[in-house]
């Protein structure tokens, strides 16, 4: 989607956030700015807040206290349907209803666009195409969603919400179930996303050296807290892995990327007796 | 194949659809879903006309149009227009409330299994209907209040039942099911309790009955199916994106808890009306939709389709209930359950085999 114009950068932030599930306090007092236009990746261990942030950014979950504001707007006061011109979230594991084609699915992210007379404009036509295009989805635009490999699968969402047109995009562990090679795939795809289209992109990740590579931002987050955020080599570091994630590691750089490289240690494999026996 | 008129360029929906702009209106078509609305409408009004050419005097099927149309003797046009229309419209109006009914919760809770005669509102219309005639009120407007109240009820424990952060499909369909079987025991309790008579009408409507209908009985359902089909019809473009789960429905602006409200209140008024009007005719609302949306190839039942489906399968359920045994008539709900027992099976052997029971 090349604009002439380009629109300025979504302002995403939160403060004084308190995020519970069912009275369970799960985030405290949580203040956060996503770096507009950047690459974000949200990182920690299992349970630890941070998809539960994710929703509370997307307005999936309403905060206890604190607000979420989207330039400047409390997300509660802005009318869903703005929010979603606005906004998108591919929460994790979506499930495509059985039959439904990668097209039918994407022309869904347009939903936000249309009124019950204007269905489908020449904009979302366009939108669609480019969508499809974009993740390299067109050959298997006639394909119903449930018949695809993971990786396709994956694929077909994220073109979804590609097509939604949404300058900030939220992704919800978008790497979970996909073999090595669909997910170094679905991280270019998230690049190019952010390259080419300057869209504000958050995600959260499980693969620390993922996260490093992928993220201009990197947030990490432990029992419901941010420990560090920062630059993936200033946040990344021994200390942070041991803190957040109770994990001895080395950090060393990625021979490829040029970002840091985590190298766990275990009880079995500990660099530090290796070299002194 | 692929055209689209404003653009000249080809669709990305190639295939199968045309889009349709005058500006600001646009829209797509599916050349196979109109194809199959087109048969079905065929199909019910010949249905239709043919069922009303049956009975104690046979009428040819030209003089029935003719009659429909206003013309032709006059007592042909008493028997038409008095005697058998009212039946005829009722079951192409219940079967099409029915099966919209089914459509609607069919696609919100992406399960085929939680269509309102699955999940205890037409039981529900049921107990509230046999109540009242055991306690001696007997049809007309009295018969539509209760299965309207039964519905209602039933509807509100479900989601209430069910309801848990949002309300997903699967707890709707076992809470669904656990409360068709207690009304279905009310039910019986009632049978059991009313006298012989009362029982014996009670029973009559509980399967499912178009035996003389009158225009008493067909002018409430009109009502509700002019007033609720074009709702469901508004609605059901906020379906799409429902379908994909709650999430994702926020995520694309659709206001969730309000959107299935709405829907689920357009829902149980058509399966209440039509309860009331032709007794539970069991399985429409269950099968009908889900014949629609394999005729239409979709990926999930469409609207209209969907409505013409459920008349044609009432329409043909009826006069197959009136000419397949001669001399007696069965109730409709005879014929629509024992053809929609296979319907049912064969979903939940699907189910079974995509490992997607719930």
């Amino acid at each position: 989607m090349p604009t002439t114009h380009p629109a300025p950068h979504p302002d995403l932030r939160a403060s004084g956030l308190r995020l519970a599930y069912g009275g369970r306090p799960v985030v405290e007092d949580l203040d956060v700015a996503i770096p507009p236009g950047r690459v974000t990746a949200i990182v920690g261990a299992n349970a630890c807040g941070k998809s539960t942030l994710l929703r509370a950014l997307a307005r999936l979950l309403a905060p206890v206290q604190g607000t979420v504001r989207l330039d400047g707007r409390a997300l509660g006061s802005i009318p869903t349907r703005e929010l979603a011109q606005r906004l998108g979230i591919l929460p994790q594991g979506p499930v495509a209803p059985e039959g439904l084609t990668v097209a039918d699915l994407v022309v869904r992210g347009r939903s936000p666009h249309q009124t019950w007379w204007r269905q489908w404009s020449a904009a979302d036509e366009r939108a669609v195409r480019d969508a499809l295009a974009a993740t390299g989805m067109t050959a298997l635009a006639d394909r119903p969603v449930d018949e695809l490999s993971g990786g396709q699968r994956q694929r077909a969402w994220i073109a979804m919400a590609v097509a939604q047109g949404t300058r900030v995009l939220l992704l919800d562990e978008p790497t979970t179930f996909l073999d090595l090679a669909h997910q170094i795939d679905v991280l270019d795809l998230v690049t190019d996303l952010n390259r080419r289209e300057g869209r504000t992109v958050v995600m959260v990740l499980h693969d620390l050296n993922q996260a490093c590579r992928y993220a201009d931002h990197v947030i990490a987050m432990k029992s419901g807290r941010i420990v560090a955020e920062g630059a993936p080599a200033g946040v990344i570091t021994e200390e942070t892995v041991r803190d957040v994630f109770g994990l001895r590691c080395q950090v060393a750089t990625d021979p490829v990327s040029g970002t840091p490289l985590v190298i766990p240690k275990g009880r079995h494999h500990d660099g530090d007796t290796a070299m002194t026996e | 194949m692929a055209r689209a008129s404003g653009t000249g360029k080809p669709s990305v929906l190639a295939r199968r659809h045309f889009r349709l702009a005058v500006p600001p209106v646009s829209g797509v078509l599916r050349p196979r879903l109109v194809a199959v609305c087109a048969a079905l409408t065929a199909a019910a009004f010949l249905v239709f006309c043919w069922g009303v050419s049956i009975g104690e005097v046979p009428i040819g099927p030209v003089d029935v149009m003719k009659a429909l149309a206003g013309q032709g003797d006059p007592g042909t046009l008493l028997v038409v227009r008095e005697l058998r229309l009212p039946r005829a419209v009722v079951g192409l109006l219940a079967g099409a409330a029915l099966a919209v009914s089914g459509a609607l919760f069919q696609t919100m809770t992406r399960n085929p299994l939680a269509s309102p005669d699955m999940i205890g509102l037409t039981a529900g219309a049921g107990t509230a209907v046999v109540a009242g005639i055991v306690l001696g009120w007997d049809g007309g407007p009295g018969a539509q209040a209760l299965g309207l109240l039964g519905a209602l009820a039933t509807a509100v424990l479900v989601y209430a039942l069910a309801w848990r952060r949002g309300t997903t499909g699967y707890r709707i369909v076992l809470v669904g099911i656990g409360l068709s079987w207690i009304c279905t025991s009310a039910t019986d309790f009632l049978l059991a309790r009313g006298g012989r008579f009362q029982a014996q009408a009670a029973l009559g409507w509980l399967v499912g009955n178009l035996n003389g209908r009158s225009a008493a009985d067909a002018v409430p359902l009109a009502a509700a199916v002019a007033v609720l089909v074009p709702a469901a019809l508004v609605l059901g473009r906020l379906l799409r994106t429902l379908q994909l789960g709650d999430d994702v429905a926020a995520a694309l602006g659709t206001r969730v808890q309000p959107v299935r409200l709405a829907l689920m209140l357009t829902g149980v008024g058509l399966v209440a009306f039509a309860t009331a009007a032709a007794g539970p005719i069991a399985f429409v609302a269950l099968a009908a939709p889900q014949i629609a949306q394999r005729l239409a190839g979709a990926a999930h039942p469409p609207l209209v389709a969907s409505a013409l489906a459920g008349a044609l399968v009432v329409l043909s359920g009826d006069l197959a209930a009136r000419t397949l045994i001669s001399g007696t008539e069965l109730p409709v709900g005879v014929v629509t359950g024992v053809l929609g027992a296979p319907v049912l099976l064969w979903l939940l052997i699907r189910a079974n085999r995509a490992g997607s029971g719930g």
